[in-house]
């Protein structure tokens, strides 16, 4: 058991935690931010989706020790006020149906975003094929990703 | 209709009304009365207005993804006419209000909620506003006739009075003998729709669902199983585990070895820790390729005669033409995306439970009787469901029962978490099935003899727990889709026999049910049946459709809208498929090519008839998901056991279709006032037997068992 402090979505944690115990557990059980997910444990899913430094990382295979001086983004730091371009148009465009993997996908969504602002379908489907939704809302996140990439276009234009 | 048989309206201390629909007895009266103004829990109420103008609606089924969150408080509302987003949503519990209103027990499920509550929720509205008109009437002392109202304000002349400031009065006047409803032409959210109410928490992180529960002291709890279905624990030594740091306890219950710890990662640890000695039993003796061959010997036999006409064999001896064919279908798993959970806090009076379940009634029985408490001593929290598609709907009530025995025995407040791998082990998929069709067509092509049995274990003998044994013999969820096909309704002599198998692998309902096979068996031969009679697919359906209105209407539809006659460029395949399920109308025209010896799908139109969509948008997403959800059971959905033992483990060996594998989707609705259906499990069946007539038009192959994965394929020259 190791006593260390995290950076998460900007605010600094101190955790007393095995240093390789999962980022992901230590976000929901011991930081008690549960829009973090456990979908599969083995990276297979991406529910878990967060952020290290800006790059999207599975944070249930992801050691805690990896992640000490790093900056942690959950989707609860994704935007101040539910209001990252993604999440307005995953609202608009009713993509979420029994919304357990958005977390993720929108983790997901807003790495692509910030790297790519203006993908193609073949660059969404090569970012977010690692994150699984079991009630099949491809579609709409695709559109929702295509509709936010536009919106963010529009706003940097004016 | 009497609505004084069934709707109660009542006032809340501090000023509120509360609208039921049971009759509460006086000491129920009574606690209700009690219940302080701040609380937002009322069991038995569907709509309570507060005099701070706060609107709650309670719903009596649960969201899982499909939408009621959002449909039911629209009915509600159009009728009371107040601002859907002003609207406090909460799940109901356990409570006998919130039974079905066809099945007669607390169930969400088969497809039912928006039109099995069409009318209960509008008339909670209706009644509400009904009293709010005439309190406002009375004070302002203004006919009836002459107050309307208008988004939470009733308008007497020239007074305008918030519902809220009428509650206090609406809540000791008498209920109306009748309401009238709205009519159609002036409905602003029925058959207009809404986005998601949910929307927001679920792209936040700040949806709870069932595994998100917390509060000081909670330990988390994981289980080992037996390896094998029907195992049990000869013998265990908890020793290294309880070495481990943060394991505080281990226990046996009936279902395994539980470790009890700080939190998931301790206790996990500590499970893999567990010496067990486990005894198979029976089960070890189960392996799919035996029990193929055992099914294929069964349903080339005569099953119990689920429907009958003439005389079959003769009619197959008079054909002009006999195909027949075998289909197997292995065990699915449901895989929701949220593994299954369940938090119990066990006190000496009482037990509070929450979860994510589509039979919260069911559960809190279960519980009582595990803990010996009576049932009014359980409460049940429903969470926001993270997928159910029918796996957290079990009869036996198992991830409950297993939470409530471990915090039984081991006397702590426990999160019961199941990994994927547990997940996917746990039993209570969708049967193994196997069908025989013989199919006989006369010389212009027409079918003119059908002879088919189906093997398979009886799902609602599985859920005798909640419905009772089953009287009749025949399972309908293993025939219905073949039972009642609108094919065999024309065919003179036909047969569809059922043989009810018995294993010691757990069934369940999963989405779609029994359609899941008869969908895929009734279309690809029909789609055979149209090649041996030398006939385009769409004509040769649309010859038997001729008394089946709803079928023609969809068919014709998708073949307008996805353009049928129209060709395509020659490495693109077109196949379809239509079915009845869940009292809707599905036709489907998938498009696909071969490559790397598998099948690629681009596009999937689709026409729904479901009669009047509520929420049209809702019926379309809930559609798009059954499309995929359909798409992975077609190319990999397969479960399969040797010497008992399941051998899938997580989404790596259980795959699902994913982003770079979902096609081009574009649903369109029937413009109907038929008979409303349903909407979250309807385009499921006809998914994988559109894309198998597509490959076979690529490839002349007929793929006889899923999934795809398991089939070479070759676009032919």
């Amino acid at each position: 058991m190791d006593n260390f402090s995290l950076t998460v979505n900007g605010t600094r944690k101190e955790v007393s935690a095995d240093p390789n115990m999962p980022l992901l557990w230590v976000i929901r059980d011991l930081l008690q931010l549960t829009g973090t997910k456990f979908g599969c444990g083995v990276a297979q899913c991406g529910a878990c989706t967060v952020h290290l430094n800006g790059e999207a990382v599975r944070s249930c295979v992801t050691k805690v020790s990896r992640a000490i001086g790093q900056e942690i983004t959950t989707i609860e730091g994704l935007s101040k006020n539910n209001d990252h371009p993604l999440q307005l148009m995953w609202a608009d465009l009713d993509v979420p149906q029994c919304g357990y993997c958005q977390s993720g996908q929108l983790m997901s969504a807003s790495v692509l975003l910030k790297e790519n602002p203006n993908p193609t379908d073949q660059d969404i489907d090569d970012a977010m094929s690692g994150n699984i939704c079991r009630c099949g809302t491809y579609p709409r996140i695709k559109a929702a990703i295509h509709k936010a990439a536009k919106m963010k276009q529009e706003e940097t234009k004016l | 209709m009497n609505r004084r048989n069934f709707i109660q309206s009542s006032a809340i201390v501090g000023g509120g009304l509360l609208i039921s629909f049971t009759i509460p007895h006086t000491n129920k009266m009574a606690t209700l009365a009690e219940a302080s103004s701040e609380s937002d829990f009322a069991p038995n109420a569907f709509l309570k207005i507060g005099s701070d103008n706060t609107i709650t609606v309670t719903l009596s089924h649960v969201e899982m993804g499909q939408g009621i969150w959002t449909t039911l408080p629209m009915l509600l509302a159009e009728e009371l006419d107040v601002d859907l987003d002003k609207i406090i949503i909460v799940h109901g519990g356990a409570d006998k209000a919130f039974n079905h209103t066809v099945y007669g027990v607390q169930i969400t499920g088969g497809s039912t909620t928006t039109w099995s509550e069409f009318d209960r929720y509008r008339n909670a509205g209706a009644t509400a506003r009904s009293l709010l008109v005439q309190a406002a009437a009375k004070r302002s002392n203004v006919d009836v006739e002459n107050c309307r109202t208008e988004e939470g304000f009733v308008i007497a002349e020239n007074t305008r009075y918030s519902y809220g400031e009428l509650v206090a009065e609406a809540a000791l006047l008498s209920l109306p003998e009748n309401v009238s409803f709205k009519e159609k032409a002036n409905w602003k959210y029925i058959g207009k729709g809404s986005k998601r109410l949910d929307a927001k928490v679920k792209t936040n992180g700040s949806a709870i669902f069932g595994l998100d529960v917390n509060f000081p002291g909670l330990l988390t709890a994981v289980v080992a199983h037996p390896p094998v279905f029907g195992g049990r624990v000869r013998s265990f030594d908890p020793t290294n585990a309880l070495t481990s740091p943060g394991v505080r306890q281990v226990i046996q219950i009936p279902t395994g070895i539980a470790v009890i710890g700080d939190h998931f990662w301790a206790a996990d640890q500590g499970r893999k820790l567990l010496e067990i000695d486990w005894e198979s039993g029976k089960g070890g003796d189960l392996s799919t390729v035996e029990q193929t061959i055992r099914y294929k010997n069964l349903a080339a036999t005569d099953g119990l005669t689920a429907q009958e006409k003439g005389n079959a064999n003769e009619g197959l001896l008079k054909a002009e033409k006999v195909l027949s064919a075998e289909y197997v279908f292995p065990y699915l798993a449901h895989a929701a995306m949220e593994p299954l959970n369940c938090t119990v806090e066990l006190k000496a009076d009482s037990c509070e439970i929450w979860t994510g379940t589509q039979l919260p009634a069911a559960d809190l029985e279960a519980a009582a009787k595990i803990v010996g408490l009576n049932k009014d001593q359980v409460k049940v929290n429903v969470t926001f469901l993270g997928g159910g598609f029918g796996r957290r709907a079990t009869p036996t009530s198992d991830f409950v029962s297993e939470a409530t025995h471990i915090a039984k025995e081991s006397g702590k407040n426990i999160k019961l978490v199941w990994t994927r791998e547990d997940d996917m082990k746990g039993g209570h998929y969708r049967p193994f099935f196997v069908h025989n069709v013989k199919a006989g067509i006369d010389q212009q092509g027409v079918p003119i003899a059908w002879k088919h049995n189906i093997a398979g274990q009886s799902i609602m003998a599985a859920a005798a727990p909640l419905f009772g044994t089953p009287k009749d013999p025949i399972d309908h969820t293993s025939v219905e889709g073949v039972m009642g096909s609108p094919y065999l309704s024309s065919v003179p002599n036909h047969f569809v026999g059922l043989h009810n198998t018995e294993e010691v692998v757990p069934v369940l309902w999963f989405r779609s049910v029994g359609h899941t096979h008869t969908a895929y068996v009734m279309e690809t031969m029909l789609d055979e049946l149209a090649g041996a009679a030398n006939q385009d697919p769409i004509e040769y359906r649309r010859r038997l459709f001729q008394n089946h209105p709803r079928h023609l209407a969809a068919l014709d539809l998708v073949a307008e809208k996805g353009k049928w006659k129209e060709p395509l460029r020659p490495d693109r395949f077109k196949g379809l498929a239509v079915h009845e399920s869940f009292g809707s109308f599905v036709a489907i025209l998938a498009e696909i090519s071969i490559g790397n010896s598998q099948v690629k799908v681009h596009k999937i139109d689709c026409a729904i008839d479901c009669g009047l969509a509520v929420n049209p948008d809702g019926v379309k997403a809930q559609t798009e998901s059954g499309i995929i959800f359909g798409l992975t059971m077609a190319l990999y959905g397969e479960l399969t056991l040797e010497a008992g033992k399941l051998q899938q483990h997580n989404f790596y060996d259980y795959r699902m279709a994913r982003m770079h594998e979902s096609p081009e989707i574009n649903v369109y609705i029937v413009d109907s006032d038929e008979k409303m259906g349903g909407a979250g499990e309807c385009a499921v069946p006809p998914t994988a037997p559109a894309i198998v007539n597509a490959i076979y038009a690529a490839t002349g192959k007929r793929i006889y068992n899923l999934p795809i994965m398991n089939h070479k394929l070759s676009q032919k020259l």
